[in-house]
C-alpha cells in the first residue's frame, strides 16, 4: 500500500462476491460452489485454426490467477469468450451455477458483473477522466434511466474514491485522450473498478508501464483478490511471479499446466513448449 | 426511503442539467438571443414599417427566412446523429419530407370544395385520377391533432423499424451511409407513383388554409415564420439537453469507441436506436414547419443529393456543436438562394468546392474558425 498515492481510501470494491450486488438490477450469479467461472469444453476454430481447444477453466470465489501461455496460446480469444464477443463452436462457459454466458450479450456480460482490461488501454478519448469513471459506474444502464440521470452525492464520492486509487486525482478534467500511456492504463483500471464486478479480467495489465507502476498494478490486484475473482493475463514473468498464487498454462488453446509458479516452472511439457528448454 | 430512491425524474435536477450546459454554451446563447431578435424584429419590421419604407421586410424575404429555419432544425437532426453518435445519414430528408407530406395531407383536406374540381372529400388530384373514394391513410388526416401526430409519428415509426435493422445487424460507417441514400431513394421513387395516393409527381400543393386561417395573409407568414422560430429554440435546447446528459456522453462514447462502451455496460444498439429515432422526428418537425410556407411538398424533396446538401451545411458550419449546424444552414443556404439567382449554372460546382474547402481548411467548420479566434484573442 505504501507506494499508492498519499490520502487515497481502501483499495478495492466494497461488496463481497458472495454478498448482494449493488447498484445494478442484473442477477447475482449462485456461487454456492465457491466457482465462480466455468469453462468446459470450449473449442473455437477460426478457418480450421483451432483457437482454443477444449480448454476447461475453473475459477474459484476469491481467487487471483494468473494465466500465461505462448503467443497465439488462446489466452485473448478465451476472454472474448467470456466477455461475449465471440461464441465458440462447442462447449459452455458459465458464470457462476446459474448464469449462462453463451446466452447472453456483451452489455448483459459486463451487467452481470464481469469486468474486463483490454490489452490495448481503450478509454473514452474526447471524454475528462471523471466523465470515464462515470460512464463506467456501476448503474442502470437502461435508455430512459440514463437519458435522466443525475450524479449522486455517494456516487461522486465513489468516483473520487477511485480517482485517488489511481493516482488521477490531478488529472481529473483532463481529457482521457491526453493521458500517458501508463495513466491510461490505470484510468481504465479505475473504469474496471467503477463497474463493481464480481470477476475481473484483466488483459497484460502492466504492458508499457514503468516499474514503479508495475508494482502499484500488483499491489492493487493483490488487494483485490479475496473480495473479488481476479483472473490476469499477462506475458511479464517476474510481475506474474510477483502476484500469482495459482498459475495456468495455456498453449495451443488448451490448458497444458495448472499450479502454483514453482510447479508449473518444474512442469516437463511446460519447460518443453514455453519455457524454451 | 426507498421512496426517494426509486423516484422517477425529479424536474428540477434535469432542468439544473439543461442549465449548467446553456451556461458553457457560448455559442447556444448567441443563437438564442438571435433568434429572439428576429422574432421582435422580423414581424416588426414586415408589419409594422410600411411597404415603400427602406426598412420594410418584405413577406417574401419573411417565407425565406422561415425556410432557412427550418433547414437549420433539420440540419440540428443531422448534427444530433452525425456529430454525436458518428452516425452519418445520408437519407434525413426522407424523415423531412414525410412530415412535410403529413402536414400537406391535412391541408389538402382543408381545401375542400375550393378545389379546381370541386370535390368535397377527395383532393384535386384523386378527382383526376377518377378515385371514388378516399384511401385508408388519409381518412381523419382533416383534423389537425391527427395531423400533427403523424409528423411525428411517420418519421418516428419510419426510423424506428429502420433503425432496428441496421443496428441489430450492427451496420456502421459507410455502409450504413448507403443504405440511408437507398431508403430515401427508394421513397422517392415510390412517392413518384400515382397510384402510391400521395400525388404522384405533382406532390401535394395549391393549399388554402391552415387551422382555418388563410396562408396567404401576412399575418399568418409571420405566425409561421414565428412558430418556427419557437420550434427551432426548443430543438436547440431539447438537443442540448440530451447531449449535456449522461446519455449524450454514452452516445458520445460509442462514437469514440462502440466496442468499449458495450464491455462497460451499455446497450449500444438501443442508445443508437433512441438517438436516430428521436433525430427523425425532429427532422419531421422540421418538414412540417417548411410545408406550409413553401406551399408545396412532392418528390423532389427525397431526393438523395438533398440529404448529402444537408451533411454539407453541418460540415460548413461546424460539426458536433450543434449551433454549427444552424449556422452552416442559414450560410449555405443563403449562399443557395444569391447563386442560383446570379449565377444559376455554377452553384452545384459551388457547393462541392465548398465542401471540399471545408473539409480541408475547417475541420471544425465556420464556428470552429470564429471559436479560435475569440480563443487566441482571450
Amino acid at each position: 500500500m505504501s507506494a499508492l498515492p498519499a490520502g487515497t481510501g481502501p483499495v478495492g470494491l466494497r461488496i463481497k462476491p458472495t454478498g448482494k450486488r449493488r447498484s445494478t438490477n442484473a442477477p447475482n450469479p449462485d456461487l454456492s460452489h465457491n466457482i465462480i467461472l466455468y469453462v468446459e469444453g470450449v473449442t473455437l476454430s477460426f478457418d480450421g485454426f483451432k483457437a482454443l481447444n477444449d480448454l476447461s477453466l475453473y475459477i474459484e470465489t476469491g481467487e487471483l490467477r494468473c494465466i500465461i501461455g505462448p503467443n497465439g496460446a488462446g489466452k485473448t480469444t478465451m476472454m472474448d469468450v467470456i466477455t461475449g464477443k465471440t461464441r465458440p463452436d462447442t462447449g459452455s462457459a458459465w458464470f457462476g451455477q446459474s448464469i449462462d454466458l453463451l446466452g447472453l450479450s456483451e452489455p448483459e456480460i459486463a451487467q452481470a458483473g464481469i469486468g474486463r482490461k483490454f490489452q490495448k488501454p481503450t478509454v473514452f478519448g474526447e471524454h475528462s477522466v471523471f466523465e470515464n469513471l462515470e460512464l463506467a459506474m456501476a448503474s442502470d444502464k437502461s435508455v430512459w434511466k440514463v437519458l435522466f440521470a443525475k450524479l449522486k452525492a455517494e456516487q461522486r464520492d465513489r468516483i473520487h474514491e477511485v480517482l485517488g486509487i489511481i493516482g488521477l486525482k490531478d488529472r481529473i478534467h483532463s481529457p482521457a485522450g491526453a493521458l500517458s500511456h501508463g495513466q491510461k492504463q490505470w484510468l481504465e483500471i479505475g473504469m474496471l473498478l467503477m463497474q463493481d464486478p464480481l470477476l475481473l479480467l484483466v488483459d497484460e495489465p502492466v504492458a508499457g508501464m514503468t516499474p514503479q507502476e508495475t508494482e502499484r498494478t500488483a499491489e492493487l490486484l493483490v488487494s483485490l483478490a479475496g473480495k473479488h475473482s481476479v483472473v490476469v493475463v499477462e506475458h511479464d514473468m517476474n510481475f506474474v511471479r510477483s502476484i500469482a498464487r495459482k498459475v495456468t498454462v495455456l498453449h495451443e488453446g488448451h490448458v497444458l499446466a495448472e499450479g502454483s509458479m514453482d510447479e508449473v516452472q518444474n512442469h516437463p511439457r511446460v519447460k518443453e513448449v514455453y519455457l524454451g528448454e | 426511503m426507498n421512496r426517494s430512491m426509486t423516484a422517477p425524474i425529479s424536474a428540477p435536477a434535469q432542468a439544473s442539467i439543461l442549465l449548467d450546459a446553456m451556461k458553457r454554451d457560448r455559442g447556444g446563447q448567441i443563437l438564442l438571443g438571435l433568434l429572439l431578435l428576429v422574432g421582435i424584429l422580423v414581424p416588426l419590421l414586415n408589419l409594422g414599417v410600411a411597404e415603400g419604407s427602406a426598412l420594410h421586410l418584405s413577406t417574401y424575404a419573411v417565407t425565406l427566412f422561415g425556410k432557412y429555419l427550418c433547414y437549420a432544425l433539420l440540419a440540428i437532426a443531422v448534427d444530433l446523429v452525425w456529430g454525436y453518435c458518428g452516425i452519418l445519414s445520408l437519407g434525413h430528408t426522407a424523415f423531412f419530407a414525410l412530415g412535410g407530406y403529413a402536414i400537406g395531407m391535412y391541408l389538402m383536406r382543408q381545401i375542400g370544395t375550393r378545389g379546381v374540381y370541386g370535390d368535397p372529400i377527395l383532393p384535386d388530384f384523386m378527382v383526376f385520377l377518377n378515385w371514388k373514394e378516399l384511401p385508408w391513410f388519409w381518412q381523419g388526416m382533416n383534423h389537425f391533432p391527427l395531423a400533427a401526430l403523424m409528423v411525428v409519428l411517420v418519421p418516428g415509426l419510419l426510423a424506428l423499424v429502420f433503425g432496428w435493422l441496421a443496428f441489430r445487424s450492427r451496420v456502421t460507417g459507410v455502409y450504413l451511409s448507403i443504405i440511408t441514400q437507398a431508403l430515401t431513394f427508394a421513397l422517392l421513387l415510390a412517392f413518384f407513383r400515382n397510384e402510391m395516393g400521395f400525388g404522384g409527381n405533382n406532390g401535394l400543393t395549391d393549399f388554402k388554409e391552415l387551422l382555418g386561417v388563410d396562408l396567404k395573409l401576412p399575418g399568418m407568414r409571420i405566425a409561421l415564420f414565428l412558430t418556427t422560430v419557437v420550434f427551432l429554440a426548443l430543438g436547440y435546447l431539447a438537443c442540448r439537453y440530451i447531449v449535456a446528459s449522461r446519455f449524450g456522453r454514452v452516445v458520445q462514447a460509442i462514437r469514440d469507441a462502440e466496442g468499449r462502451t458495450r464491455f462497460i455496460g451499455y446497450k449500444v444498439e438501443s442508445y443508437k436506436l433512441w438517438i436516430w429515432v428521436f433525430s427523425a422526428m425532429l427532422a419531421g418537425v422540421a418538414g412540417a414547419l417548411y410545408v406550409p410556407q413553401v406551399g408545396i411538398i412532392n418528390p423532389g424533396e427525397f431526393a438523395p443529393i438533398n440529404s448529402i446538401e444537408v451533411v454539407i451545411w453541418v460540415a460548413v458550419g461546424g460539426r458536433g456543436t450543434l449551433y454549427g449546424a444552424v449556422v452552416g444552414a442559414v450560410l449555405v443556404n443563403y449562399a443557395k438562394t444569391y447563386f442560383t439567382a446570379a449565377l444559376p449554372e455554377i452553384w452545384l460546382y459551388a457547393l462541392g468546392a465548398l465542401f471540399v474547402f471545408a473539409t480541408l481548411f475547417l475541420p471544425q467548420g465556420v464556428v470552429g474558425l470564429l471559436k479560435s479566434r475569440t480563443g487566441a484573442k482571450a
